[in-house]
């Protein structure tokens, strides 16, 4: 063997082991996570049912349901959304396009690296402070939406940075050279151009925000609940004053969200409410891979339409 | 003979035509090579004036001095580096959307005699006068027609027939519309980069801009759409002074009737195109023209 076909042995011998070594640890990830889902499943698959979709909450456990709990989750969804997507669009839009680079925005940009590392119990104290107390929110849908929305604001800003910086300098000089200004260059072009990046990470920090319960905790979320928040525009009970419920009534309302519901479940004596809990942590899946598969299925249509 | 109608009225007598005349050499006087021969000079379209520019402390553009001819094409040519892009990019005010860059001198835009680079001057103004083609084909993703479109809408045209009209117009200018016309709606990027680099053109065109700016705009296209470029920025003259940055001198000496062969940021020789390539001036140019480096 001359000495050069023996290198090339070896290295290919390289090769190999780091494609065995790679391989093997993907296998042992995913088959941990496969046990995990195939115990919830085994445990709580059975319990599902449209009565326990449904139903409210209850002392007696094969009659308690996730009903508050998924309307809850719903709405706080809705006022996370619409609070971090504008704000943290603007903020991604005004940091990679408008602000000039110096220590100010440099401060910024490390703080918001930072506050997407902040344990999200810290987010749940500051909200207790400034929401429910010095706002006074109270325990409410908004409070806790507004909540969740700090916490994935970071991680939307980021997102639309990414999604901006990976738009070619080429596009923009072109659009400039039509005489476009600032604004327009971002409204006809870079926002079109990157929604599917935006969308993307706004999905993915959405799916976290319906996971997270320690900071809704803090802020006082019930985990008992028995009625529905007021649906816009239906009608009010008579002793409540008749009428029709106004349509922001909904945000001042007490609420849980599932995974609040799971962890009282949890804390209870007894396999049965343990079983709910179960369950509940099998919608809850479903929720987060969903989301997860919508961010893939936008990502990729969006990929196929913008090419440059 | 003309007949009847228009243009009889004010046809300028021959002293007229000599006053006219004298007044254009008088403009090309500090360029005796333009002003002396056979051919009356064109009327300028834009006067740079020691243009200088910097690039933080490292000076690109070093008192450079050009007369653009009006509806004429005039071609930037020398070595990489030389600061013929970095000059050309000074037409549009391109520089101002990056920091840390300044201009001194002036560029006279003519007959408004607007200074291009005076920093009261909006240079949103003078991109929407001056056009550019980029080196690399760089439509928008979008539409074939919005591409063209966009100038348009911009410049604040609203009607759709309107915009329509101006859009066929500005792609069969750019020599594209028996290729697209069927596929408006089509993205763009579907396109070759020959037909894709016309669009940009045409992009360029739709607003009827005073002057149209080329930075190599050959450089990553194969022969042939070459070939329908260079005769394209040949018919644009008709309507549009163009100015042309290129490293091909085949291709300056093909499509120019002016010619500035620049070197280390500065203006070595202007002169008509033939004569910089038949007759050059100063050696340093008769070398770059024969190849001895560059």
């Amino acid at each position: 063997m001359t000495p050069i076909e023996r290198t090339i042995r070896f290295r290919r011998y390289q090769d190999l082991g780091f494609q065995v070594l790679g391989a093997s640890l993907t296998v042992i990830a995913l088959l941990v996570l496969g046990a995990l889902l195939l115990d919830l499943a085994k445990t709580g698959l059975g319990r599902l049912s449209w009565s326990f979709l449904t139903s409210f909450p209850s002392r007696k456990a094969e009659q308690a349901g996730i009903a508050s709990a998924i309307v809850g989750s719903f709405y706080v969804m809705i006022v996370t959304a619409f609070t971090a997507i504008p704000l943290g669009v603007a903020a991604g839009v005004y940091l990679e396009e408008y602000s000039r680079r110096n220590w100010f925005t440099a401060v910024i940009e490390i703080n918001i690296a930072n506050l997407a590392g902040v344990p999200s119990i810290v987010y749940g104290l500051m909200a207790l402070s400034l929401f429910v107390y010095t706002f006074g929110l109270g325990e409410s849908i908004l409070a806790g939406g507004l909540t969740l929305a700090l916490l994935i604001l970071p991680i939307v800003i980021v997102a639309t940075r990414e999604a901006l910086r990976s738009i070619p300098q080429h596009i923009r000089e072109a659009a400039y050279a039509m005489g476009a200004t600032r604004w327009q260059v971002v409204r006809y072009h870079l926002l079109p151009y990157s929604t599917g990046g935006i969308a993307t990470g706004v999905i993915i920090a959405l799916s976290r925000a319906i996971g997270e319960t320690a900071p809704l905790i803090t802020i006082g979320a019930l985990t008992f609940i028995a009625f529905l928040p007021p649906t816009p525009l239906t009608p009010r009970p008579e002793e409540d004053g008749g009428g029709l419920y106004g349509p922001f009534e909904w945000l001042d309302s007490g609420f849980t969200v599932l995974p609040i519901q799971m962890f009282n479940w949890v804390s209870r004596p007894g396999d049965a409410f343990l079983t709910n809990a179960a369950a509940a942590g099998i919608v809850l899946i479903v929720a987060t891979l969903g989301l997860n598969a919508l961010a893939i299925v936008v990502r990729n249509r969006m990929r196929r339409r913008i090419r440059w | 003979m003309v007949t009847a109608g228009l243009g009889t009225m004010d046809r300028p007598g021959a002293e007229q035509v000599e006053v006219r005349e004298a007044a254009l050499r008088e403009a090309w006087s500090a360029w005796p090579g333009v002003a002396s021969g056979r051919h009356i000079p064109p009327p300028i379209k834009a006067d740079v004036r020691s243009l200088s520019f910097w690039y933080g402390k490292v000076q690109a553009v070093k008192n450079v001095s050009i007369p653009i001819a009006d509806r004429r094409v005039t071609a930037l040519i020398g070595p990489s580096g030389c600061g013929k892009t970095t000059l050309l990019r000074c037409f549009n005010r391109m520089h101002d959307l990056y920091r840390n860059t300044r201009y001194e001198g002036q560029i006279v835009l003519h007959p408004s005699s607007t200074d291009i680079i005076d920093r009261r001057v909006n240079p949103i103004e003078m991109r929407m006068r001056i056009g550019m083609v980029f080196q690399k084909p760089n439509p928008f993703p979008k539409s074939i027609f919005e591409n063209v479109a966009f100038g348009l809408r911009m410049k604040g045209f609203r009607g759709r027939s309107e915009i329509a009209d101006r859009v066929e117009a500005a792609i069969r200018a750019a020599a594209l519309w028996d290729e697209v016309s069927d596929r408006l709606r089509k993205p763009a990027y579907d396109l070759s980069g020959g037909q894709q680099q016309r669009l940009c053109i045409a992009r360029a065109l739709a607003t009827e801009p005073e002057m149209v700016l080329f930075d190599e705009p050959t450089s990553a296209l194969d022969p042939v759409a070459t070939a329908r470029i260079e005769e394209l920025v040949q018919s644009l003259k008709e309507r549009v002074t163009v100015l042309i940055v290129t490293h091909n001198m085949q291709q300056a000496g093909r499509v120019s009737d002016f010619t500035a062969f620049m070197y280390l940021g500065e203006m070595v020789e202007f002169d008509r195109t033939e004569k910089v390539f038949q007759n050059p001036g100063k050696q340093l140019t008769e070398q770059y023209i024969s190849g001895r480096f560059g």
